[in-house]
């Protein structure tokens, strides 16, 4: 869903609609008030009450009905296929199924681009981690001696650093203004290089274990060299550890985001993100007066359940031995 | 002599001499024994400063909450808020800012007479007043108390203030009630620099301070009985990194109407919480009673709650936010980029533009939700006597932003998405960040704001959000920026309190700090006007040069003025005499009248 978020949200998802903060999500309706049913769901217009800053009403009179495959803000589909059409909208006014926030932006539109954002850069953090770490873990398992020594005692240097002072000292290196791709980079490079020392350290006792089997022993015997003893059989043993560790490791980075946003490495505002939407929960008055910003947190659970699912079903799935009985 | 003055009516068992010095403290002690009488005597006509209002209740305790430690009770380092506001309500000046009129009137000084050239003040002290400690003042204490400000060691942040084109004031003891201050140059409001200056008490202060350790006296865990001021309360209590206690301060020198001793209250309680939303938290919950300054947002959740809260808008205060380009000359360091920069921050139409371009009534209600005002200018609305209601403010306008970045030979290119990017005259697209202070949510939104208000002029800008200690950094001294978002907060009504803002040569000069000569005929026909004014004797005089220094700056928009959030305040129903001003402190101003209302006396904790 988020890969068609221009598609599928109605609007630019830095698009500020001043005359609109915190407009909560606007009800579907399929009776309107005079009791006549409507086959278009339609919703009402919300008018700010007299005076008042966040206080909205529905204005019966100005039903603004549903159309779908509406004409709208630019965007391209997938990052390079320009469009206009959105898979839904209105006519006249400005519709927000889950509410608006602070600068009156749709929180639709930005949870699905900023799923785009995080969930992109969660997987490939994720991958540059797992790579990393298989590498080191398989070349420190397999090799071991020396190489063990030193590969294990970094990545143990690399788990006892304090990364969030590391990284304010970094901020420090770096240009003052970082633009929102360069931003989307950095983090995919942060959270892949801080990560990698954890899997590494699980597939090493994985290769451990799986080197002195007596398959691989066998295979060893019949003079099969190191990197196809590695490919073949020592590697394939430690996918379900890696497969663990990815479910794991992207709802982690997500979070780990939201931490970077904060530091100022993360994706610099206007520009969506999971991590920037669930940030602004982090003030009191949102969270007890606006209840709708907590909706995108809401969605993220099922999404990241789901997320755990796949990677436990992929475990069973890709098991190539049963170890044990 | 420290000890001649020791007042004989706070009783021998105060006399608590230390062990090294009991000796010769004795051996003073019994030579000045006839003269300490004298003083005792006048104790029987107290000169008390009678406060007008409603009369209240004694005893009970308020607790207000404080965003972090204060770093220091000495008035003479402290500078940060936090240690302004306890050292309020400890000590006392000579003369007072009213907060409410903001106008001068008497304090300590019974009263001031200025001389017909200007030069000479004369200020009479009110007669038998007492530190909090029971030993009485003098005029001694003054002359100690200026000798310190001005001495240049000390490092007091006020001494600025008396100096007037470097030279010092001077101050002369006339007879133990009277004194006369001598300025260099005439000054028109010079009792204003009284304000703040806090009366230290000789007898305690001396012997530190000619050993040099002024320093480090008044840290926060000083024993109460070293420690004393011409303040409402007293210190009595401090419980490292949780609260501060001071009690009622028994020689307190005002009255309320029926000429009962004030302050009403038994004790202050100042309790360190860190973050605004913990301290709507701990009001919420009953553990203090009340706060001193709200966001917006936070005053609208208290409002909606409609407890028993007393909730004031006191009106726009003092706080003035504001942009501004970096127009410093690009030092060895800065990088290849700073020079293009620099010269459209340099173009006045592009800094005219940007300001037409900015929504500041957008600003308002988004970000003050609505409790706060647009600002055109340096002296805010809620500056009574000082603004200039002459200051054009045009609304928003795209349009005319465009056709001034038009006549400043810039012009737009359409990219393939439809948008369109701003360019000079050398083809080479506008791009630039706006740092700002990440502490301050308030800030960052103003700065989101204005991003979208220039990418519709074809502007790309990038907000970073800097920590502040950084953010100064390179304001000040490394110089390394494109624009930045800050805002100031006027400690008084004067406007000769941003002085160093006005002056090419002043530190916080920020768009182009400390210049050894104005760096353009605008910035050096403000210094001329600001100096011109500082030695105008009316009123009307100083208010037009001010005036016509503001429209100078509109003019030529070093400063881009944005908006001024009004001061919210809030206070249990049970706290009476609440009155919040928009001067600091906006709350505590009158501690000494504050009180709790019957029931809550008696229900006090």
């Amino acid at each position: 869903m988020v890969v068609f978020a221009g598609f599928l949200g109605p609007y630019d998802p830095t698009e500020q609609d001043r005359k609109s903060p915190y407009l909560p999500p606007m009800r579907l309706h399929l009776v309107d008030a005079q009791g006549h049913f409507h086959a278009r769901p339609f919703v009402y217009s919300l008018t700010r009450r007299e005076g008042a800053f966040d206080q909205y009403e529905e204005d019966t009179a100005r039903p603004l009905p549903l159309k779908f495959f509406v004409k709208g803000a630019r965007y391209r589909l997938l990052g390079f296929v320009p469009l206009r059409w959105h898979s839904f909208g209105t006519e006249s006014d400005r519709i927000y199924l889950l509410g608006s926030d602070s600068y009156g932006r749709d929180q639709l539109s930005r949870f699905l681009y900023g799923g785009q954002v995080s969930l992109f850069a969660g997987l490939l953090g994720a991958g540059i981690t797992l790579l990393l770490g298989l590498c080191v873990g398989a070349l420190a398992g397999f090799y071991g001696g020396w190489r063990d020594d030193l590969l294990m005692r970094l990545a143990e240097l690399f788990l006892a650093l304090p990364w969030l002072y590391l990284l304010f000292a970094l901020r420090a290196f770096l240009p003052l203004a970082v633009s929102p791709l360069q931003a989307f980079f950095l983090i995919i490079a942060v959270l892949g290089t801080v990560g990698w020392a954890r899997p590494a350290r699980l597939v090493r006792g994985v290769v451990l274990s799986a080197k002195e089997r007596d398959f691989v022993r066998a295979a060893r015997g019949f003079g099969a060299t190191g990197g196809y003893l590695l490919r073949r059989h020592i590697l394939p043993g430690a996918s379900s550890v890696l497969l663990t560790q990815a479910a794991i490791l992207v709802p982690q980075f997500v979070l780990a985001e939201m931490t970077l946003s904060f530091v100022g490495l993360g994706v610099p505002e206007p520009v969506p993100s999971w991590g920037n939407l669930l940030s602004s929960l982090q003030q009191y008055s949102v969270l007890v007066s606006y209840w709708w910003m907590y909706l995108p947190a809401f969605i993220m659970v099922p999404f990241f359940l789901g997320y755990l699912g796949l990677g436990s079903r992929l475990q069973q799935y890709g098991e190539p031995y049963k170890i044990g009985k | 002599m420290t000890l001649e003055r020791r007042v004989a009516t706070t009783g021998a068992n105060c006399f608590l001499p230390r062990l090294s010095q009991g000796l010769l403290w004795a051996l003073v002690w019994s030579f000045a024994a006839p003269i300490v009488a004298f003083p005792q005597q006048n104790n029987s006509k107290e000169e008390f400063l009678v406060l007008p209002g409603e009369t209240g209740r004694f005893g009970g305790r308020v607790v207000v909450a404080l965003r972090a430690e204060p770093k220091t009770l000495n008035p003479l380092i402290a500078a940060d808020v936090n240690s302004r506001e306890v050292i309020g309500a400890i000590q006392a000046d000579l003369v007072h800012i009213n907060r409410t009129t903001q106008s001068t009137e008497s304090a300590v000084a019974k009263s001031w007479k200025i001389s017909p050239d200007g030069l000479q003040y004369t200020l009479v002290l009110r007669r038998g007043l007492t530190f909090s400690d029971g030993y009485a003042l003098d005029a001694d204490d003054v002359l100690f108390t200026f000798r310190v400000y001005l001495d240049e060691k000390v490092h007091a942040p006020q001494r600025d203030l008396l100096l007037f084109e470097g030279k010092p004031i001077s101050v002369r003891k006339i007879d133990p009630q009277t004194l006369v201050f001598r300025l260099p140059k005439p000054y028109g409001v010079a009792e204003r620099i009284f304000d703040g200056l806090a009366i230290l008490p000789r007898h305690l202060l001396e012997k530190p301070y000619e050993e040099g350790k002024m320093g480090q006296l008044g840290t926060l865990a000083t024993p109460p009985n070293q420690w004393a001021g011409l303040g409402p309360f007293r210190l009595k209590e401090y419980v490292a990194g949780q609260r501060l206690v001071l009690e009622r301060n028994p020689y307190y020198w005002k009255t309320d109407a029926k000429g009962n001793r004030l302050p009403y209250l038994n004790e202050l309680v100042f309790l360190f919480v860190p973050s605004a939303d913990a301290q709507v938290l701990r009001f919420q919950s009953g553990e203090t009673d009340l706060i001193s300054r709200l966001g917006a947002e936070n005053y609208s959740v208290l409002s909606r709650e409609q407890k028993d809260y007393t909730m004031v808008d006191a009106g726009p205060g003092l706080e003035y936010n504001f942009l501004f380009f970096n127009l410093n000359e690009p030092g060895e360091k800065t990088s290849a980029e700073t020079p293009q920069k620099l010269r459209w921050f340099r173009e006045v139409k592009f800094r005219q533009a940007v300001s037409a371009a900015i929504d500041r009534e957008a600003m308002v209600r988004l970000v003050y939700q609505g409790r706060g005002s647009a600002l055109w200018g340096l002296v805010t609305p809620g500056n009574r006597l000082w603004r200039d209601d002459q200051l054009p403010h045009p609304p928003r306008s795209l349009d005319k932003a465009r056709g001034l970045l038009k006549e400043a030979n810039f012009s737009w290119n359409t990219a393939s998405n439809g948008g369109s990017t701003l360019v000079d005259s050398s083809g080479k697209p506008v791009e630039f960040s706006i740092i700002t202070n990440s502490s301050n949510t308030d800030r960052s939104k103003m700065a989101a704001l204005i991003q979208d208000d220039l990418k519709q002029l074809g502007m790309r800008v990038q907000v970073v959000p800097l920590e502040f200690r950084s953010l100064l950094d390179r304001v000040m001294q490394t110089k390394e920026y494109d624009a930045c978002l800050l805002g100031i907060v006027s400690p008084d009504a004067d406007p000769n309190v941003d002085i160093n803002v006005w002056l090419s040569s002043g530190g916080t000069h920020l768009w182009n700090p400390s210049q050894a000569h104005p760096a353009t005929q605008w910035e050096a026909e403000i210094d001329r006007l600001i100096n011109e004014q500082m030695y105008a004797r009316t009123f009307e005089q100083r208010k037009r040069l001010y005036d016509r220094a503001q429209e100078i700056l509109w003019d030529y928009q070093p400063m881009i003025f944005l908006a001024s959030p009004d001061i919210l305040t809030d206070a249990r129903k049970a706290v009476g005499n609440f009155r919040p001003a928009v001067l600091e402190p906006y709350v505590l101003w009158n501690v000494e009248q504050l009180y709790l209302r019957n029931d809550a006396v008696n229900a006090s904790r």
